[in-house]
């Protein structure tokens, strides 16, 4: 067994409620060379494993330069993450990681950054706002578009109003359907293209949630003139295995595990056309 | 058609003991065919006498049977429902075990399994041919399976090239058979008063070596590539071609794919028998007293539900995607994956289906659909 496939026992530090369904937990290795050896970038996942339950997928959601602490922000929606869900302080999980590629934030420097997510999608991106708010200087502008299915789906409302007020940084949500205390646009995130201002020929798109709103919003903006290799999508699948062997997240060509999670458009272009492949 | 290596020698029938022998001699664990519920199964060998001498197979769509046959060979048969793949890809296997203390500090630990060298006698071309494509799978870097790296090097093979495919093989079509060509470690063709023994590595030829057997006569070996070339010519099932990417991507909304799903009952016996297939699932078993848990792989099928859930939805819930998928990604984007379609032209997937569905038959139907 190499160490990439036996996971290591992993303490809950801290767990944040986020929503009536969504929490974080901020994890930190038992072993403490295990936790000083760990090196993720924006965009990875680790396996999270449940003692007597089960293993499941899950993005890291922590700034990948804080070494004290790895976040998972999970919603509690199957059997691993609703055991996942009764967890405190103190509790141990089993961890493996990181595995796949992350998001090509070197390709990216020089340019805007758009990032469009819908629902727990801003889960893996979060990290990709950390990682450039402290490195502001080597990006041009950075556009934050969110949507979500109802409005009080929306999580890090703080954050969002705090990064709305960084420099060169704009911050657009939008929920389908809003609320009594939704200040923000109604409808899918598409509409919130028109408001955002970037510079099509030198931005990367980076995205991240349900198929049909990436699709969505990738033909927006090959339409509104952005090369298409420079539209990013974070695919999701059941993985199981994470080392590319069990075939559960297989797509097209590729295995989402292994070969992603997160890809250029043309490379999912051809698959994303199907329904149910 | 040719003997691959130029050291080799004749064995008489009755001489297959000392094979087996010598073997053994070499602590290895011998197995072999043999007839086992109604099937041609491997199964512990002790002596030639165990092999599955007198007996034939009958196949075709949905049908597997044996039969009584007049021919006083112990390889005159065509593969069952048993590949290589359960040899180095367990259908169920322990990955590692994780136990929680009193005090709830959490433990693993790997599985250790005692592996024992085994000789497999009988090995077919197709499963050569499955097993280099599983290599490919299993044991790519940077996460080579070590489980699989060391089931896969305490194997020592012993092919038989094959004299009475199917009516199911296809083999010749894909380019796998009927003569295995590499892979082995020892190669015996089978003629009526013996076999010709051929080395295919170092360590089958010094296993060859210490038969210190006599060279085969020019008839003998004229006998042999009779015999194979007979078993290519016996193939009435063909793949139209041995690269259908395109044909098949081009066709990924053609009509019929529900055509097939009215007759596929989704079981997933097809991805059970076939070689190459590799799709598993991974879960954890707890046991009773709530401190163990264990971590297992099991065979998994693209034909269930569970294959291809994702968060509270079933991405292919439909047969006609199921099915799909299944053809698609053997015989499509196999080539992407590791270079060559994954089907070796076995025909497990055929005898084995309760339906009777022909791969291909299926892929030829959907030619003919044009595109869509």
């Amino acid at each position: 067994m190499t160490l990439h496939e036996l996971p290591a026992p992993a303490e809950i530090v801290e767990r944040t409620e986020e929503s009536a369904s969504i929490f974080t937990l901020h994890l930190r290795f038992v072993d403490p060379a295990r936790q000083a050896a760990f090196r993720s970038s924006p965009g990875q996942f680790n396996m999270l494993g449940m003692h007597g339950v089960g293993e499941v997928p899950i993005s890291i959601s922590s700034d990948p330069d804080e070494t004290g602490l790895i976040g998972h922000t999970i919603r509690a929606v199957g059997r691993v993450t609703h055991a996942l869900a009764t967890l405190r302080p103190g509790d141990r999980v089993g961890l493996r990681g990181p595995y796949g590629r992350g998001w090509p934030l070197q390709e990216a420097e020089g340019g805007d950054v758009v990032l469009v997510t819908g629902g727990l999608g801003c889960a893996p991106v979060v990290s990709v706002i950390d990682y450039i708010m402290r490195r502001r200087a080597r990006f041009g502008r950075l556009v934050i578009i969110q949507g979500v299915k109802h409005a009080e789906d929306l999580i890090w409302r703080q954050r969002y109003e705090a990064w709305a007020c960084a420099p060169d940084t704009q911050v657009w949500l939008a929920a389908d359907v809003g609320g009594p205390h939704w200040a923000w646009d109604v409808g899918p995130v598409t509409v919130l293209l028109d408001h955002a201002e970037f510079d099509h020929s030198k931005a990367h798109a980076l995205m991240c949630g349900p198929e049909p709103m990436m699709k969505a919003v990738a033909e927006r903006l090959l339409a509104d003139g952005m090369p298409p290799e420079r539209v990013w999508l974070s695919m999701e699948r059941n993985m199981h295995c994470a080392v590319g062997h069990c075939g559960h997240c297989q797509l097209g060509p590729l295995f989402v595990c292994r070969d992603g999670p997160v890809f250029p458009y043309p490379v999912l272009a051809p698959w994303l056309r199907h329904r149910s492949l | 058609m040719s003997i691959v290596t130029t050291e080799q020698g004749f064995l008489a029938r009755a001489g297959l003991d000392r094979l087996i022998d010598a073997l053994r001699a070499r602590d290895y664990a011998v197995i072999g065919p043999r007839v086992r519920d109604g099937a041609i199964v491997y199964g512990s060998i002790g002596a030639a006498a165990d092999l599955p001498t007198g007996v034939r197979d009958a196949q075709s769509p949905g049908r597997y049977a044996l039969e009584p046959s007049p021919l006083a060979r112990q390889f005159a048969w065509a593969n069952g429902p048993q590949a290589l793949k359960p040899l180095v890809f367990r259908p169920r296997e322990r990955l590692w075990a994780s136990w929680r203390t009193p005090t709830g500090e959490l433990h693993f630990g790997a599985a250790a399994e005692a592996i024992e060298p085994t000789a497999v006698i009988g090995v077919r071309a197709c499963d050569l041919a499955a097993l280099e494509l599983q290599d490919r799978h299993f044991l790519r870097e940077p996460f080579p399976d070590p489980a699989y790296r060391a089931r896969r090097d305490a194997l020592f093979l012993v092919a038989v090239h094959c004299t009475h495919p199917a009516d199911t093989c296809f083999c010749a079509s894909t380019g796998d058979g009927p003569e295995a060509e590499s892979g082995f470690d020892l190669a015996l063709h089978e003629i009526d008063d013996g076999f010709i023994v051929a080395a295919g590595s170092d360590v089958g030829a010094a296993v060859l070596a210490g038969l210190d057997l006599p060279a085969a006569d020019q008839a003998r070996m004229d006998a042999a590539r009779a015999g194979v070339a007979a078993a290519a010519a016996a193939q009435s099932r063909a793949l139209p071609s041995q690269d259908l990417r395109a044909t098949l991507l081009e066709r990924l909304e053609s009509p019929h794919w529900d055509a097939v799903a009215e007759r596929c009952l989704s079981c997933g016996n097809c991805t059970a028998v076939c070689p190459t297939c590799f799709c598993h699932a991974e879960f954890d078993e707890p046991a009773s007293d709530g401190i163990v848990s264990e971590h297992y792989r099991q065979w998994d099928s693209c034909f269930t539900a569970g294959h291809s859930y994702l968060h509270g939805i079933v991405i292919r819930a439909e047969t006609r995607a199921r099915y799909r998928q299944w053809l698609t990604h053997k015989l499509a984007h196999w080539h992407d994956q590791y270079g060559r379609s994954g089907c070796v032209g076995c025909g497990r997937c055929i005898s084995w289906c309760p339906v009777g569905i022909d791969l291909t038959a299926e892929v030829v139907a959907l030619a003919g659909e044009g595109k869509a």
